[in-house]
């Protein structure tokens, strides 16, 4: 008998071994080019991230947590950070990861003409290798960021060799340290990466194959998902999910995004913010959050997938201001301020960027507002035309998301430091950028609370932004499917993952 | 024969130079900076200045022509900004692609099309042409995407019978790569079908009712000789033309009908290229699917010669 089970159990051995398995993947958009240093866009950070190895990561809770870097120290001037690294760790080309690649890689992010990694490493002054395994990375000054900074793009590390040998076109055919590597790309088709034998933590990965395939309709990821063409799709439809739930063969997982969606007003970017009550007057901002209800919108427009919330980052996040809590709607309020402001019908134009979530948020914000008095005008323009607007400063208000990062920083710093790219409200105030660089400069996370709370407090009177909510990830996949850890960065993480 | 040929080939050579100046003016007019679309969320003020470079952006806009123009002189078409792959790759890569799903489309629509306009010319007024004119205006009126999608729920989630989407290379899998293009071909084929339907229906009446055809059915030929033979050989020649122009129309890309299926042709390529501001990728496509659409009027025009042999004279 027992040896009945002990062959029955190696055939199934043998049949597992026996049958390559593989991992398709529905991804909502084409990801751009496939090198660390150049991409710039949110799906391609979802293949690099079974692609490339960074030197540390993110948890569920946002904890820093090992990857090629396996501990490290900061210098008592916090102006470096020293690095452990982990021994044994190939490329997939076969070449050795050490002290060297990682100087080799924050330089190429430094000075590769095009790097979109150059901005978010701009304090490292040099990078020192102290042994095979230590390095040392010198900062201009103090930056609390660096850490989040280093498990993103910016510390994924690429094969030396190959980024020479592939000066111009790295991307068509990257080499890094990642559990998959590289095996074709047919654009706008798939992406095909295969196990990496040599990978240092091969006990966690259970597949032979990954592909990913763009597919940009959310109806028909979801249709794939359900015929069983794919095993496993992000970003679901919000509406999606009722059906999802009620299909046994499909499981789903969620978690609130480290961005928000707001709505940024003209309050300085041209002349033409004080052209218009919304963004000449703060009362008139004001009676227009308050005309605003938030849960209400979520609802609505998102089928209750998001989290209300009011500032850059969630209100469950350790950085959110407690100072400045959601304000609930209140019409007759509102309208007291506009007979204040002496506008008692404001209009204005809400430039909408065409995407379905944008377009409901605008329609339900139109709605709410026109009961405290506003006329508000929706413009639905093509995203890119929008971006350009919004750069000149030829809008009024702009619903705008941010994809987030793992630091506040991350969602503050660009968007509202003065003549920064991303501050399109335009406010350009010394105080703020004190405080923006002070929050750098802090490295106790106590300390960048209490800068956080003034800046919110701050903000809170002005209103460049009216934060809306976050939305949540949402991914579907076959039941079989386990092993899924939902990080707020919304990636898909292929160790653990099993079929 | 051959003088018109070279006429026709020598009208090709401004034609194309205005389509070269069009594509390259238009794209133009796209609102917004292809770099700051390029350079992705960070907005990086480094990254828009370089973008803007390498793009010769921060030229004069004949120079950016010259540029561009001397490098399609030379075969090279530029480089995808958002992905790093020449375009030229590109082109060879989605070319197959549309060009399979283009003639499966056309074959499909002429074997509904076709048929189904002589059945109703011929038999006018009866419950075939209501029936076919019926299906006609189904095939006209409804939208492409939602047709994909319900076949997708019915024939891929439902059923099973089909893949909801994708694409195989025939060399790797005849059997995946027809079970991959049928839906998709279908719903293209579906809508020109019934174009063709209605040209061929209101040609074949026309020619039925002339004087050569009333001949030769006193000459006691038997109707089928009558109608094939003598009534739509005459009747095709604004098929075809007709028949051209949709099948340019298909190889331009088939824009929502790839996007719905997942087909890696050139609409999803052109459309991606568009909002991405990629305009290297958009002016090669666009010209080489001018160029193909300029030629395929050429070849139907040389078409009429072989079946109406007035024009041969």
């Amino acid at each position: 008998m027992s040896k009945k089970i002990l062959l029955s159990l190696a055939l199934a051995a043998t049949a597992c071994v026996a049958q390559a398995q593989t991992l398709r993947i529905g991804l909502a958009e084409d990801p751009d080019v496939l090198d660390p240093t150049l991409a710039r866009s949110f799906v391609s950070r979802i293949v690099f991230s079974s692609l490339c190895d960074k030197l540390v990561d993110i948890d569920e809770k946002l904890n820093i947590v090992p990857q090629l870097a396996t501990s490290y120290q900061w210098s008592a001037d916090n102006k470096a950070l020293t690095m452990k690294l982990r021994s044994g760790v190939t490329f997939h080309d076969g070449e050795k990861f050490d002290a060297a690649a990682v100087k080799f890689n924050i330089d190429r992010h430094k000075n590769l003409a095009g790097s979109n990694r150059r901005g978010e490493l701009a304090p490292v002054t040099t990078v020192d290798v102290i042994d095979e395994l230590t390095v040392k990375i010198n900062l201009s000054a103090p930056f609390s960021p660096l850490l989040t900074v280093l498990a993103d793009r910016a510390g994924m590390m690429v094969s030396p060799k190959a980024a020479q040998a592939a000066p111009t076109n790295f991307g068509t055919k990257p080499v890094c340290s990642g559990p998959f590597k590289f095996t074709e790309r047919v654009a706008q088709d798939r992406i095909v990466l295969e196990r990496y034998a040599g990978y240092w933590d091969k006990a966690n990965i259970h597949f032979d194959k990954v592909v990913f395939q763009p597919i940009v309709d959310a109806t028909v990821r979801l249709a794939n998902l359900r015929s069983g063409q794919l095993d496993f799709i992000e970003r679901v439809a919000p509406s999606d999910i009722a059906s999802i739930k009620a299909d046994k063969k499909l499981a789903f997982s969620r978690i609130t995004e480290l961005g928000y969606q707001g709505i940024t007003i003209n309050t300085g970017k041209s002349d033409q913010a004080q052209k218009n009550p919304l963004g000449r007057d703060p009362r008139v901002r004001e009676a227009f959050e308050l005309s605003l209800d938030r849960a209400g919108i979520v609802q609505v427009a998102m089928d209750g997938e998001a989290t209300p919330g009011n500032q850059w980052v969630p209100p469950a996040n350790s950085f959110y201001a407690r100072n400045v809590p959601i304000p609930k709607r209140d019409i007759a309020r509102a309208k007291q301020l506009l007979k204040e402001a002496g506008v008692p019908n404001p209009s204005f134009t809400l430039m909408t960027p065409t995407t379905s979530d944008a377009q409901r948020v605008a329609q339900v914000v139109q709605a709410m507002a026109k009961e405290a008095g506003f006329d508000v005008k929706i413009q639905s323009t093509e995203f890119a035309t929008s971006l350009n607007l919004a750069d000149k400063g030829q809008y009024d208000a702009y619903v705008l998301a941010w994809s987030g990062r793992a630091d506040p920083d991350g969602n503050l710093f660009s968007f509202y430091g003065c003549k920064q790219p991303l501050n399109y409200s335009g406010e350009c105030r010394p105080q703020w950028d004190e405080l923006l660089n002070r929050s750098r400069n802090t490295l106790d996370t106590a300390g960048r609370i209490k800068v956080f709370a003034t800046l919110a407090a701050e903000a809170e009177k002005v209103k460049p932004v009216i934060y809306l909510f976050h939305r949540n990830w949402l991914w579907a996949y076959n039941k079989k499917i386990t092993g899924m850890r939902t990080v707020p960065d919304g990636l898909v993480r292929p160790q653990g993952l099993k079929m | 024969m051959l003088q018109y040929l070279l006429k026709r080939l020598a009208a090709i050579i401004p034609t194309v130079f205005f389509v070269t100046v069009i594509i390259f003016g238009l794209q133009q007019l796209l609102p917004g900076d292809a770099a700051s679309v390029l350079a992705g969320e960070n907005q990086d003020p480094e990254v828009i200045a370089y973008l803007q470079k390498k793009m010769h952006l921060d030229e004069p806009l004949p120079v950016r022509y010259a540029y561009w123009i001397s490098g399609v002189f030379h075969g090279d078409l530029g480089e995808s900004m958002r992905i790093q792959q020449p375009v030229l790759d590109l082109i060879k890569e989605k070319l197959p692609v549309t060009l399979q799903l283009a003639a499966m489309a056309m074959v499909i629509a002429l074997l509904i099309g076709i048929p189904a306009g002589i059945v109703s010319a011929v038999g006018k007024d009866s419950a075939w042409d209501y029936l076919a004119n019926v299906i006609a205006l189904w095939g006209l009126s409804t939208p492409n995407f939602w047709l994909g999608i319900l076949m997708i729920l019915v024939f891929s989630v439902q059923l099973g019978w089909l893949p909801a989407s994708g694409y195989v290379s025939p060399f790797e899998d005849l059997g995946a790569n027809l079970a991959a293009m049928i839906m998709p071909a279908f719903v293209l084929g579906n809508a020109i079908a019934a174009v063709l339907m209605r040209h061929t229906r209101s040609a074949m009446l026309q020619v039925l009712n002339a004087d050569y055809v009333r001949t030769a059915r006193a000459k006691g030929l038997n109707e089928r000789r009558v109608v094939l033979k003598h009534a739509l050989r005459n009747a095709l020649t604004p098929i075809i033309t007709l028949g051209a122009l949709e099948f340019g129309t298909l190889l331009s890309g088939a824009v929502l009908t790839e996007q719905v299926f997942s087909i890696p042709g050139f609409g999803k390529l052109i459309v991606d290229a568009v909002f991405n501001r990629d305009y290297a990728v958009v002016q090669g496509v666009a010209l080489f699917t001018s160029s193909v659409y300029i030629l395929l009027n050429l070849l139907a025009d040389l078409a009429y010669f072989v079946v109406n042999p007035r024009l041969r004279g």
